[in-house]
C-alpha cells in the first residue's frame, strides 16, 4: 500500500522568511528567534539598516561570515558565528535582555507550535515528559518586545492544524502575538480576533480556513 | 600591595568544598572558564548547584563535571545541546535535577543578587508553567510573576584581560553572563587569557571592575573551541 502525501501548498520556508523580511523598515531594532526566523536576515538587504539583535548581547548582528573567515569569540543565540556590521555593539546578558524586556526592541520573529487567537503563543515545550525542557530567551521576547510576530508552518507535520481557539501546549507568553507568517497565508491577532491579510500565491481562502482551527475573519 | 593573581589551578579553586552552589559564565563554548571547569573535575566534589545558562556542549568540562556525578542539580535556562546528551541522558534517568528559568529572568535574578536587590517583579514566564509556586500579581494591568534575586558561593568567569587589581575586559561575546556573575558570587575567581599591567587598561573600558573579583588564574589557551 502506497499513500500519497499531498506536499503543502505555498510558500518555501525560505520565501516564508522572505516575505517576512518584506515588512521589515529601515532603523527597526529586530530579534530573529532560532529556526525558519533566523533566515529572515538573509533577505533584508544591508542597505536597509535594520539592527539585529542576538540574545548573547550582540546589537549590529552582519551577515554570516565566508568559510576561513569566524572569528571564534563572535556567535549568535543559535551558537553560530557571526559577522559585526558597522555600527554594532556588545553588552552583557542583563543588559541584553533588559532592552528586551525593557520593551526596546522593535520586533521579535519566533518560531511556533500554535498561536491563539487571543494571542497566546505556545513554542517551548509540548507537555511531553521524556527530553529536558528548555526555554531560552522565548518567553522573556514574547513578553517583552513591542511588536511580536510568529513565522511558522501552517500546521504540524501530521496536518493538525497550529492556529487555534486556545492553545493546547504550554504557554510561552500571554496574549502577544500581533501577526502570523505562514506558508499559506499572513493573518493579524487582533482583539477580535484572526483577520486574514493575504494569502500565498496559489492558495485560496477556503483552504487556510479549513487548515485553521479558529474563525478566520475578512476585512 | 594588592595582587589577586594566584600561581596555579589549586590555588584558584581552593576552599571549594561539596554541596557549593557554583555558577559558571559562559554563553555556548564563548567565554565559558573552561580551565577552571576541568579543575572542579578534579576536585572530586560532589552534590554541586551549577547556575550556567546551558547544561554543557561537547566541548568544556560540563558534562564531564556531570558524569563524574559531581552535580546535583543544575539552574539554566536552555540544557538541550545540539552537540552534548550528558545533562539530557542524566535528567531522564533522574540522576539530575533541573531549575529552569526564563533567560532574562535569570540574568536579572543574577544582577539583582549583585546588586542588592531581594527580588523583583516581572511579567516574563507570568501565567506559564515556569511560574508555578511563585507569588503572581497584576501590576499596572499586567499579570506578573515574583522573582528572588539568584546568589552562588562560587562564580567561575572567564575574561579577555585582568591586571592584578582584577580589573577585567571580555572579548567579543564572550561577555555575557561574567559580568554579572562575578558581582552575584560570594567568591569570584577569573581564569584570563591575557594578563595587563596594572594602568595598561583604560579605566573607561574596564568591564568589571576589580572589586568584584577575588582570584585571578592567567590561562592563555587561544581559541575558544567548539
Amino acid at each position: 500500500m502506497s499513500i500519497t502525501m499531498k506536499k503543502p501548498a505555498g510558500r518555501s520556508r525560505d520565501a516564508m522568511a522572505a516575505r517576512v523580511a518584506d515588512d521589515i523598515p529601515e532603523g527597526w531594532v529586530v530579534n530573529l528567534g532560532i529556526g525558519i526566523p533566523t533566515l529572515v536576515a538573509n533577505h533584508v538587504p544591508t542597505t536597509r539598516e535594520v539592527i539585529f539583535h542576538s540574545e548573547n548581547g550582540v546589537l549590529g548582528v552582519g551577515p554570516a561570515p565566508a568559510e576561513g573567515t569566524e572569528d571564534p569569540w563572535l556567535i549568535n543565540a543559535g551558537k553560530a558565528y557571526i559577522t559585526l556590521r558597522d555600527g554594532a555593539s556588545i553588552v552583557h546578558q542583563a543588559d541584553s535582555f533588559a532592552l528586551i524586556r525593557g520593551g526596546h526592541l522593535d520586533l521579535c520573529v519566533l518560531g511556533g507550535y500554535q498561536v491563539a487567537e487571543n494571542g497566546d503563543l505556545a513554542n517551548w515545550a509540548t507537555g511531553e515528559n521524556d527530553a529536558a525542557p528548555a526555554v531560552g530567551g522565548a518567553m522573556d521576547l514574547g513578553a517583552g518586545a513591542k511588536r511580536v510576530w510568529v513565522l511558522m508552518e501552517h500546521v504540524t507535520k501530521d496536518g493538525k492544524p497550529r492556529i487555534v481557539s486556545r492553545c493546547s501546549y504550554p504557554l510561552t507568553a500571554l496574549g502577544s502575538v500581533t501577526r502570523i507568517y505562514t506558508n499559506l497565508a499572513v493573518i493579524d491577532v487582533e482583539p477580535d480576533g484572526f483577520f486574514l491579510r493575504e494569502t500565498a500565491p496559489g492558495v485560496d481562502f477556503e483552504t487556510v480556513q479549513s487548515l485553521t482551527d479558529a474563525v478566520l475573519h475578512r476585512r | 600591595m594588592i595582587d589577586k593573581f594566584v600561581p596555579d589551578i589549586a590555588q584558584a579553586l581552593a576552599g571549594i568544598q561539596s554541596g557549593a552552589t557554583i555558577m559558571i559564565g559562559g554563553f555556548g563554548s564563548v567565554g565559558q572558564p573552561n580551565a577552571l571547569i576541568d579543575g572542579l573535575v578534579d576536585l572530586g566534589i560532589t552534590d554541586l548547584t551549577i547556575i550556567a545558562n546551558n547544561a554543557g556542549a561537547a566541548f568544556g568540562g560540563l558534562p564531564k563535571l556531570m558524569e563524574a556525578g559531581a552535580v546535583r542539580k543544575v539552574v539554566c535556562s536552555y540544557p538541550r545541546s545540539a552537540d552534548s546528551s550528558t545533562f539530557v541522558d542524566l535528567y531522564r534517568d533522574g540522576k539530575i535535577e533541573l531549575d529552569l528559568i526564563p533567560q532574562g529572568t535569570l540574568a536579572e535574578r543574577i544582577r539583582a543578587a549583585g546588586a542588592g536587590v531581594p527580588a523583583f517583579f516581572t511579567p516574563t514566564g507570568a501565567g506559564t508553567l515556569l511560574a508555578r509556586g511563585k507569588e503572581s500579581r497584576e501590576i499596572n494591568g499586567r499579570l506578573c510573576v515574583l522573582e528572588e534575586a539568584l546568589f552562588a558561593d562560587i562564580a567561575l568567569i572567564e575574561a579577555w584581560e585582568a591586571d592584578r587589581w582584577g580589573n577585567l575586559t571580555f572579548n567579543g561575546s564572550g561577555r555575557n553572563f561574567n559580568p554579572i556573575m562575578a558581582a552575584a558570587g560570594r567568591l569570584t575567581i577569573v581564569q584570563t587569557q591575557h594578563r595587563v599591567e596594572l594602568g595598561a587598561l583604560n579605566p573607561a573600558h574596564v568591564m568589571t571592575p576589580g572589586l568584584y573579583v577575588n582570584r585571578v588564574l592567567h590561562v592563555p589557551y587561544g581559541r575558544p573551541i567548539r
